[in-house]
């Protein structure tokens, strides 16, 4: 489309509706072309960002949402989500911590996070204290110094052009898929983060902090680069529930790692399940892929799932360069009627490539949990090397756990392992540490953590901690 | 301390206890004796309180307490603690942390603070030694990969470190050589104590050479059969169990 007409089409779309809405901030339900240009507009894009949106969204108009999933849940009716809204305002928050639901501020206790922070958590209008404004500051400079960038998508798109066009949907094309297909006409907000060759991030970047944001990011974009010879670790998310009325959050992270360049990701997920009977709760259709593009490069995936009331994810990792090697540990919990169809994509490309995956599925209450991985041998990934283990705890009579693992070997050299256990959760372990005084919660606590601790121990120090303590508190219950 | 009086116990709709009845008192040491089949393994499990036991009739009570009402957990926070004749292994879940939430929840139930780890660390691994296990065990996920021997020291150091009031080990000396016997009798030796009663359930003698017992019991057929000392069991040795059957039936 000539750049003319695109910016007729914008014209036209503001002055037949949207102008009046602009001081507010926030858009009515639905999705169309103005809605993109309007999101585009709010986030002052350059003309390519809206663009290439508006070609996702063409795209997106003709695609299927996917089926294959082990999952059900009613069809989403897109035209019913509002696609762009302003953080609340604060006089709209509640004021203090009386107003917020007891229950959720009993869990953040139990998670052991400290008051002043309880209180960001649950959107409390405590702005000016929240540690996140001064700690990104300092950390800001750090980075700069080293010659580090991070900062919000938004931010990038403006500051950092010619990056974000080079790198943006080169490893999640617009098309992959459904989700990440909206994602891409939609996005409003997600992290970037560019590493120059050779430089070691001197700390471990953190959206941890910017839970503020989650509020408002349903659709989440983030793009790591690592140049030659640099390392990365990066950590999502937040181990607080999030009463959200949002219903869909359809994420698309994007890792590129250049010649003996070292990404690790981690992701703790705790969005909102759902209550007891499944009402409510977050449906999480994330597209997470790593490209490791240059030789010897390395991408590691490691997450703890407990959230959501359906996770629909399968971070992947591309191994096109020689030598290069994928990694995934995965954790996820299923209590209540959570499903989740959860797993990772291994694509063997280059030569002597290695891949591990370890998966843990853990499923209580009347959840529903599957493993879904592909190990993927091209024809000239001479000598690659693929190892699986995913293993499955059951937790009662009523959850189910599947797994469907996909291999294709196009070179013959190549060796794949798979190895898969499923277990009950021992009335025997059970009755062993009762009967050494321990309460029947920790022990289940003990058990499941004993289990998890190939993957825990993959996650950095103060993560570890936290994923083990939101362990108890999912499981909280499950027995008995 | 401990009570059972005309306990009777069904098991999937069999009746394995029938009115049994048995008196330990602080300090004293019992051997429960008997033929395969007689119900020995099912009177310390349900003292402990596994499930899938029921109780038709009959009491225990420990200090004064009723242990039927009690949860598994509260039992051992009493001072009930079991040894296990088949040990559950526990994947990931290291040995030391096992003893340390164990320790942990019994402190916590007489309303002491945590054990502080450096005490914490020298109790283990001076408890360790006397059972002839080196301190890497500790490290090790609960019985994952143990020997038989192993798994049969490490129920005897749990008990070393967690100092239960009456300690039930149930065929404890099962599958043992003679060298892992003898250090196996010498931690429950070292648990003999004024204050403490144990239990043992076994099946041949060869244990009580090393433990010897006060008073020894045969279990047949669901009931106290004979009691009498620790001269009982030599005397079950060479004559077996047939003749206690004999003269209980007449």
């Amino acid at each position: 489309m000539a750049s003319q007409e695109m910016e007729q089409l914008v014209r036209r779309e503001y002055k037949e509706g949207f102008v009046t809405d602009i001081e507010s901030d926030t858009l009515p339900p639905g999705l169309d072309e103005g809605t993109i240009a309007f999101i585009s507009k709010k986030k002052g894009e350059p003309e390519w960002m809206l663009e290439w949106r508006l070609e996702a969204y063409r795209k997106w108009l003709k695609m299927t949402p996917p089926s294959w999933a082990h999952l059900d849940y009613p069809p989403i009716d897109y035209q019913a989500i509002s696609y762009f809204s302003a953080p609340k305002r604060p006089e709209d928050r509640p004021q203090s911590l009386d107003e917020v639901d007891p229950k959720l501020l009993e869990t953040y206790e139990k998670l052991g996070i400290p008051l002043h922070e309880r209180a960001a958590l649950a959107g409390v209008a405590v702005d000016a204290v929240f540690d996140s404004v001064s700690v990104t500051t300092t950390f800001k400079e750090k980075l700069y110094e080293a010659g580090v960038i991070f900062c919000s998508i938004s931010e990038a798109v403006k500051d950092y052009p010619e990056l974000v066009r080079q790198y943006l949907g080169s490893v999640v094309p617009v098309t992959d898929n459904y989700f990440a297909a909206l994602n891409s006409a939609v996005f409003t907000d997600g992290s970037f983060v560019f590493v120059p060759k050779g430089v070691t991030c001197p700390m471990e970047l953190s959206t941890y902090f910017r839970i503020n944001a989650a509020n408002t990011g349903q659709f989440e974009r983030t793009l790591i680069i690592c140049e030659e010879g640099a390392q990365v670790s990066y950590l999502e998310g937040c181990t607080a529930p999030m009463r959200d009325e949002n219903q869909l959050h359809a994420a698309v992270v994007e890792l590129v790692a250049l010649d003996d360049a070292y990404i690790k990701y981690s992701t703790v997920q705790n969005w909102y399940p759902g209550d007891e009977d499944g009402k409510g709760g977050i449906y999480n259709f994330v597209t997470k892929r790593g490209d490791c593009r240059g030789d010897r490069s390395r991408i590691s995936w490691t997450q703890v799932e407990t959230g959501s009331a359906i996770t629909w994810k399968y971070p992947s990792c591309v191994l096109r360069g020689k030598e290069s090697i994928g990694e995934f540990y995965s954790v996820a919990v299923t209590n209540g009627r959570q499903q989740a169809d959860t797993g990772t994509k291994m694509i063997h490309i280059g030569e002597g490539t290695r891949s591990s995956i370890i998966s843990k599925g853990i499923s209580a209450g009347r959840s529903n949990q599957s493993y879904r991985g592909l190990v993927k041998i091209g024809p000239r990934a001479k000598g690659a090397r693929n190892f699986t283990q995913c293993d499955s705890l059951l937790i009662g009579d009523q959850c189910g756990a599947h797994t469907f693992p996909y291999q294709e070997i196009g070179n013959s050299t190549a060796t794949v392992e798979h190895e898969a256990t499923t277990s009950k959760i021992g009335e025997d372990q059970l009755f062993y540490c009762q009967s050494r005084g321990i309460s029947e919660e920790d022990a289940v606590s003990m058990i499941v953590n004993g289990f998890c601790k190939d993957v825990f121990q993959e996650l950095p120090m103060e993560f570890a901690v936290e994923a083990e303590a939101l362990l108890s508190v999912t499981l909280e219950g499950s027995v008995g | 301390m401990l009570e059972v009086k005309d306990l009777h116990v069904t098991v999937e709709g069999k009746e394995i206890l029938k009115g049994l009845s048995l008196t330990i008192n602080a300090g004293e040491v019992h051997a429960i004796m008997g033929p395969n089949g007689a119900g020995k393994s099912t009177l310390s499990a349900v003292i402990a309180g596994k499930e899938g036991y029921e109780v038709t009739s009959g009491s225990i009570t420990f200090e004064g307490k009723d242990v039927l009402e009690m949860e598994v957990e509260e039992r051992a926070l009493a001072g009930l603690l079991l040894g296990f004749q088949y040990p559950v292994e526990i994947p990931g879940v290291k040995n030391i942390y096992l003893l340390k939430a164990a320790l942990n929840a019994k402190r916590a139930a007489n309303g002491q603070p945590e054990i502080p780890a450096p005490e914490f660390l020298k109790l283990v691994k001076e408890k360790a030694a006397e059972m002839k296990l080196d301190a890497s065990f500790l490290q090790r996920s609960v019985n994952e990969g143990f020997s038989g021997g192993e798994k049969k020291r490490n129920e005897i150091l749990q008990m070393l470190v967690l100092q239960p009031r009456l300690a039930m080990l149930d065929e404890i000396d099962s599958g043992l050589d003679i060298d892992a016997m003898k250090v196996v009798a010498d931690g429950v030796n070292s648990l003999r104590d004024k204050e403490r009663g144990i239990l043992l359930v076994t099946h041949y003698q060869r244990l009580l050479d090393y433990i010897v017992p006060d008073h020894v019991h045969v279990l047949v057929d669901g009931r106290i059969a004979k009691s009498g000392g620790a001269e009982l069991a030599l005397e079950l040795e060479s004559r077996g169990y047939d003749w206690v059957l004999e003269e209980s039936a007449a």
